[in-house]
């Protein structure tokens, strides 16, 4: 599936300083659809270059992740179990840099 | 078990666009558009109540280029607009001297200035004071280094201010800074800190009070204010070493914050509530005998930290005292330095 995802707020520092990549990303770990807990463990494997810390922790985002599902905050879709669909743009930005 | 398309939700509040955000405040779901005007809306109430300006103040932003000052800048420079402020507003930003970092946020400050309409006033730690930080970490290395950069800029902030005589100095400290640092004052045993670091205005006796309009706003308000706006913000970790300490703190206030959004309001109403007991020997103020600046020492803590860096003793005045003579400078010293500094790792401002 076609998944659009944007790295900001300095995460974007943990893989190779893109902000914004195209991705083709299937259903993981033997789930039916790809949910955001089946697309964050293909995202630490295959997109943070360094210091996974500063973007997960245990099996979701780092407490100061914010993650946006369409322009939508995850809190309102169901975090983890948001399913995702062809074309979804995913973006993680985080509120822990700077001032 | 929800899929995204299994549920849309509508704004609680409108009941007429798709909610985009859960706010941490309230735990109300609701659209970006009601979302603006809270946020913009709860802003302008506390400042009202606060009587945080009078009109035809000169109110300097301090602004580093980061999230809480871009956004903080954005916000003021509307209200002042719609709601007839009369408050007449600038950009003061301090360059520390730090390349690869502080160069280039200072260009997202000068953007901000074409983008926002606001003159720019930039103040130098080389013009200030004769160091840039690179020349200083240069010197004493990594440890420490953030001292010298945390009394330095909240010196330079004030000097910046009278320049542009200014009435106030606003900065961008945003709820969860304020509940880091009543804990790292908790933690710290610093009275003379913990009783105002959670004020909304401080250094009404001194030169030019500081106040922070978002006090009470979340930081991932902040953040999604600035991401819906697509407002222009640098996001780079200075590059001189991250304070562990403070690192510890602010990972906990998140990880509570999780658990239950409001423990953030929460310990900011406990940093309000404590009282101090009146056997607890407060600082006395007085005034730098060297540069004039605030101080209840003979000498300001930028003096005795510049004094050492030019006689190559760069130690001096860095670190905990001993106990007896220790004690007594070591507060006094504090209370002068910024008590609510993001020491690095989180800039100030």
């Amino acid at each position: 599936m076609q998944l659009t995802l944007e790295f900001g707020g300095g995460l974007e520092l943990l893989c190779d300083s893109k902000k914004i990549h195209n991705v083709n990303v299937e259903q993981q770990n033997g789930e039916d659809k790809l949910t955001m807990k089946g697309l964050l463990s293909w995202v630490k494997t295959n997109l943070i270059k360094e210091r996974p810390e500063m973007f997960m922790k245990g099996d979701t985002v780092r407490p100061g992740v914010l993650v946006l599902v369409n322009d939508c905050d995850w809190e309102l879709s169901g975090q983890l179990s948001t399913l995702l669909e062809e074309k979804d743009v995913v973006v993680f930005i985080s509120t822990l840099h700077g001032g | 078990m929800e899929g995204k398309r299994s549920k849309v939700r509508m704004c609680c509040l409108c009941n007429q666009s798709r909610a985009s955000l859960n706010r941490p405040k309230t735990l109300q779901q609701i659209c970006r558009d009601c979302f603006y005007l809270s946020f913009e809306n709860e802003i302008h109430q506390l400042i009202i109540d606060n009587h945080l300006f009078t009109p035809g103040d000169r109110v300097a932003i301090g602004a580093s280029g980061g999230k809480d000052s871009t956004v903080l800048a954005y916000v003021l420079s509307k209200l002042n607009r719609v709601h007839n402020y009369g408050l007449n507003l600038f950009l003061l930003s301090v360059d520390e001297g730090i390349t690869g970092y502080r160069d280039d946020s200072l260009e997202t400050v000068h953007r901000n200035q074409v983008q926002f309409g606001l003159p720019l006033k930039v103040v130098s730690y080389k013009d200030l004071y004769g160091w840039t930080m690179d020349e200083i970490v240069k010197l004493i290395g990594l440890k420490n280094n953030c001292t010298f950069c945390g009394v330095f800029r909240r010196q330079a902030l004030d000097r910046g201010a009278a320049f542009l005589k200014a009435d106030k100095l606003v900065t961008g400290h945003n709820a969860d800074d304020i509940a880091e640092t009543v804990l790292l004052n908790i933690l710290r045993g610093d009275i003379a800190r913990l009783s105002r670091c959670s004020s909304i205005i401080t250094g009404e006796d001194g030169p030019i009070p500081r106040c922070k309009p978002f006090k009470y706003t979340y930081e991932k308000e902040i953040v999604m204010y600035a991401y819906f706006k697509r407002l222009d913000y640098f996001s780079t970790e200075c590059i001189y070493s991250p304070n562990a300490y403070r690192g510890f703190a602010r990972e906990f206030i998140k990880d509570l914050e999780r658990i239950r959004p409001r423990a953030i309001l929460d310990i900011i109403k406990s940093g309000e509530n404590f009282r101090i007991s009146t056997n607890t020997k407060m600082p006395e103020q007085g005034t730098c005998e060297r540069c004039g600046y605030i101080s209840s020492q003979k000498w300001c803590k930028a003096c005795v930290l510049l004094d050492g860096l030019n006689r190559g003793l760069p130690k001096l005045g860095i670190g905990r005292s001993r106990p007896g003579i220790g004690c007594k400078e070591e507060n006094e010293s504090r209370g002068v330095k910024s008590i609510e500094s993001k020491q690095c790792g989180s800039l100030d401002f």
